[in-house]
């Protein structure tokens, strides 16, 4: 079979993802089960919805950092909205819809914030979000006082475990997530212009690219990913937290470099990230049912994310980012 | 002191240098003057030890001279002054001095540095060059010609016997020019031999003793300097006809201008105009640093204007953005192909694409037509005929350097350009994919289109242009139409020589 073995000559990470799930399978107790399969699934799923939002930031050459800070000013958002506690709205739906609304606004004006201070002010995009996950983190956590917000809608905190044919909501969420992203970045004008900015600024420039539209949205979406990450954080807890997804940055961009999308921009698949993202799952969740202390555990997928960056380095990649 | 006997060089089938056996006596200053291209760079990269010579033997002092790389050139006494400064400018005068090799202290101390030592030797050094600053200046404070001074003390650091200018005067202003000519003359009373690069023969006449012209990689003569009436020079610079073949075009130049420049001003002492009519070519000559790509650059959006508006197609513009420009099709192809042309990791197929992308958006969400892309690209490519082997898949960097100029050209004329400036578009480009670019010009104009084509290459110029504009130190000194093409009054505006 030529084509697979061509498939994975390009797509490295999805070969690894299924050999490392196989050999836990065999060697760790508890890892091959329903149990633990829903488990995998439900830490999954936020994870690639905010390394899809990255990825898009990344394939530019910037980066996103704010994201947990998105993550925490979403998820207080949304819960001011949405709790009994501040009473807003009678009707149960209407309250989710509004703050869903309002969460995935918050996401895109932190990402448009972003986007701009990028564009206008040229700053490096490093130091950009770093400043704004400083700001934003410090601004959740100002406003609630440190208190978390309870009493959220039950329609909300159960739909994480509703399913429809058989599969939870969550997962037709980052499948519709997945899809558009998979459209745009194949299919339009801002998906070209995405990896032609992230290839080389100068040329895309020279040659009619609108870098300024294109830069802001990749933050949006961004944004919009991490709003919609925790969206599913917020539910999953019942709680609107201010330090929500306050470790998850590492798992994000470690998913994105481990897929194989270069930092220097241009290079990089979603189907790379979406098969880093579930091998960073994956390591978690083994290395946790091997009774692996929460700091071993960052010391290890620190040094995979070393290792594979630097492997990913030497790889040649196929250039059709289909 | 220098004697260099029938040096040849080739890269590949190409033979840049021809034989080239001239010397240099000690105390001696030897003007080298030549066109773009001629070798004169080549000759010295082999004096410096960065290329090797096929054949010829150098003699440097009394002995045999095979210089294998850069430092062997500084250790036997020659020194290089380069066009373009090698200075950090970040760090003081007396930290680039010393950059390569610090004094240390003795005994205890051996890993610390001798300030003193350094203060010293640099006082001294800056007092030869005449450069009456303190040391401790950062170099990014000074102007161009103390950075140039600052240069040269550098060089008589190593007590060189010989010291190569290549250019030294491009960016100095006149007062600074006389103080380098002064600093020359000074240092030809200390027995040191210098070999002077210039494209202003005034200067050359004035400082050098003797002059060598070179051409197509040959010596054309060596005559004193004060024999050497400068009208002589510069037709053994310029020499006979070339036999390059450039192709006849058939139409006929339109009545009305179709772009009109007026008072463009980019560099914010100059003002420039002109026009261009429709199906004509207008050439731009001009030597390195005379202003041609700043003023095309300008126009297109890629730097700053400071005042001057453009009239294309009827309409007045006096903002300038190359998407604008683009959708008004003006394009600009870039000189500097691989930092800011091609996509290099990219397939051919996404180069050819890129600028006309929005011209396949099928109704809302940016939605492309793949489809009409892919046959555009295809039709593009096989009419530039960009020689690849797949389109999606291959990265254009492993692409020769003429084909990665057709696939930038095919990335142009996807757009459908009314206006093409094409900047240097066979640089480094072999003669078939040169003869090929020629015709394709000469397809676009046949089809309405016009083209400002800016060269070094005056030949080029000659046989594509129906106009040629010459710039010198930012300004269009002449208009040559057809009619009055003439080498040697071309080159004389561009080197701005007084009549005499």
């Amino acid at each position: 079979m030529v084509s697979i073995k061509y498939y994975l000559s390009q797509n490295s990470i999805v070969g690894v993802c299924i050999l490392y799930y196989v050999l836990m399978a065999l060697v760790v107790p508890g890892f091959f089960g329903a149990n633990n399969t829903w488990n995998l699934v439900y830490n999954f799923i936020p994870l690639l919805i905010l390394a899809i939002g990255q990825t898009f930031v990344i394939l530019t050459a910037g980066i996103d950092l704010s994201i947990t800070s998105i993550v925490a000013v979403a998820s207080v958002v949304g819960g001011y909205l949405m709790s009994a506690d501040s009473g807003l709205f009678s009707s149960p739906l209407i309250t989710v819809l509004v703050g869903i609304t309002g969460m995935v606004l918050a996401g895109a004006i932190i990402g448009l914030i972003n986007g701009i201070a990028v564009t206008r002010l040229r700053m490096p995009a490093f130091m950009v979000t770093l400043t704004s996950l400083m700001f934003f983190s410090g601004l959740a956590i100002w406003l609630t006082q440190s208190k978390s917000i309870y009493n959220l809608p039950t329609l909300l905190v159960d739909a994480p475990y509703k399913t429809l044919l058989g599969l939870p909501y969550p997962v037709y969420l980052a499948g519709l997530v997945y899809l558009v992203s998979y459209l745009i970045l194949n299919k339009t004008l801002v998906g070209e212009w995405i990896y032609a900015v992230g290839t080389n600024v100068k040329t895309s420039w020279l040659s009619g690219v609108n870098i300024t539209s294109t830069i802001v949205f990749v933050y949006i979406i961004s944004g919009v990913c991490a709003s919609l990450g925790a969206m599913i954080y917020t539910a999953r807890l019942e709680t609107g937290s201010p330090v929500m997804g306050q470790n998850v940055l590492l798992d994000v961009i470690g998913a994105v470099i481990i897929g194989g999308t270069s930092l220097f921009g241009g290079k990089g698949k979603l189907q790379w990230t979406a098969a880093g993202a579930l091998l960073m799952t994956m390591l978690d969740n083994s290395l946790n049912l091997l009774g692996m202390s929460f700091f071993l555990i960052m010391i290890v997928k620190g040094a995979i994310i070393l290792l594979t960056a630097l492997f990913n380095q030497y790889q040649p990649k196929s250039l059709v980012h289909a | 002191m220098l004697s260099l006997d029938n040096i040849r060089k080739s890269f590949g089938p190409v033979e840049i240098l021809k034989g080239i056996s001239f010397t240099v006596r000690k105390g001696q200053t030897l003007g080298l003057v030549g066109e773009n291209g001629a070798g004169k760079s080549t000759l010295m990269n082999i004096l410096g030890g960065v290329y090797e010579p096929n054949e010829g033997q150098i003699q440097f002092n009394g002995n045999p001279y095979r210089p294998a790389r850069v430092s062997d050139s500084i250790q036997q006494g020659i020194a290089f002054i380069h066009q373009e400064l090698n200075l950090f400018p970040n760090l003081t005068i007396m930290e680039n001095l010393f950059l390569n090799e610090f004094p240390r202290k003795q005994g205890l101390f051996k890993y610390f540095i001798d300030q003193k030592k350094i203060l010293e030797q640099s006082q001294m050094l800056l007092k030869q060059v005449g450069l009456s600053v303190s040391p401790f200046t950062r170099v990014s404070d000074l102007t161009n010609g103390p950075q140039q001074l600052v240069e040269i003390a550098k060089a008589l650091k190593g007590q060189p016997r010989l010291i190569i200018f290549d250019e030294p005067t491009t960016a100095l202003s006149q007062a600074e020019t006389d103080q380098l000519l002064q600093l020359i003359r000074k240092l030809k009373q200390r027995q040191v031999s210098i070999i002077f690069i210039s494209h202003n023969l005034d200067e050359v006449k004035a400082i050098s003793d003797t002059i060598a012209v070179i051409r197509d990689g040959s010596l054309i003569k060596v005559k004193p300097a004060a024999q050497y009436a400068k009208s002589d020079i510069i037709r053994d610079m310029v020499g006979r006809d070339l036999e390059q073949f450039f192709p006849e075009r058939n139409c006929v130049i339109g009545k009305l201008p179709k772009l009109q420049v007026n008072d463009l001003n980019v560099d914010g002492k100059n003002q420039l105009s002109f026009e261009i009519k429709e199906r004509e070519v207008v050439g731009v000559y001009g030597l390195v640093g005379a202003g041609r790509s700043e003023m095309a650059r300008g126009l297109f959006g890629l730097s700053r204007v400071y005042q001057g508006s453009v009239k294309w197609n009827g309409v007045v513009y006096d903002k300038f953005k190359p998407r604008q420009w683009i959708k008004q099709g003006v394009v600009y192809l870039t000189e500097d192909r691989r930092e800011e042309g091609i996509l290099s990791f990219k397939s051919v197929l996404e180069n050819v694409q890129l600028a006309s992308l929005h011209q396949f958006v099928k109704a809302g969400f940016g939605w492309l037509d793949h489809k009409g892309i892919l046959s555009g690209v295809k039709e593009k490519v096989k009419a530039t005929r960009v020689k690849y082997q797949t389109l999606e898949s291959q990265p254009v960097s492993e692409l020769s350097g003429g084909n990665q100029q057709k696939v930038l050209l095919s990335r142009w004329l996807m757009t459908n350009p009314g206006l093409l400036m094409l900047d240097e578009p066979t640089k480094g480009i072999d003669i078939g994919a040169r003869e090929e670019i020629y015709h394709l010009i000469n397809r676009v104009v046949e089809q309405d289109s016009c083209v400002l084509l800016i060269s070094s290459e005056i030949e080029e110029l000659l046989g594509m242009c129906d106009r040629i504009l010459v710039m010198n130190q930012g300004r269009i000194t002449a208009t040559f139409p057809k009619t009055d093409f003439n080498r040697s009054e071309i080159l004389k505006y561009a080197l701005n020589a007084t009549k005499e």
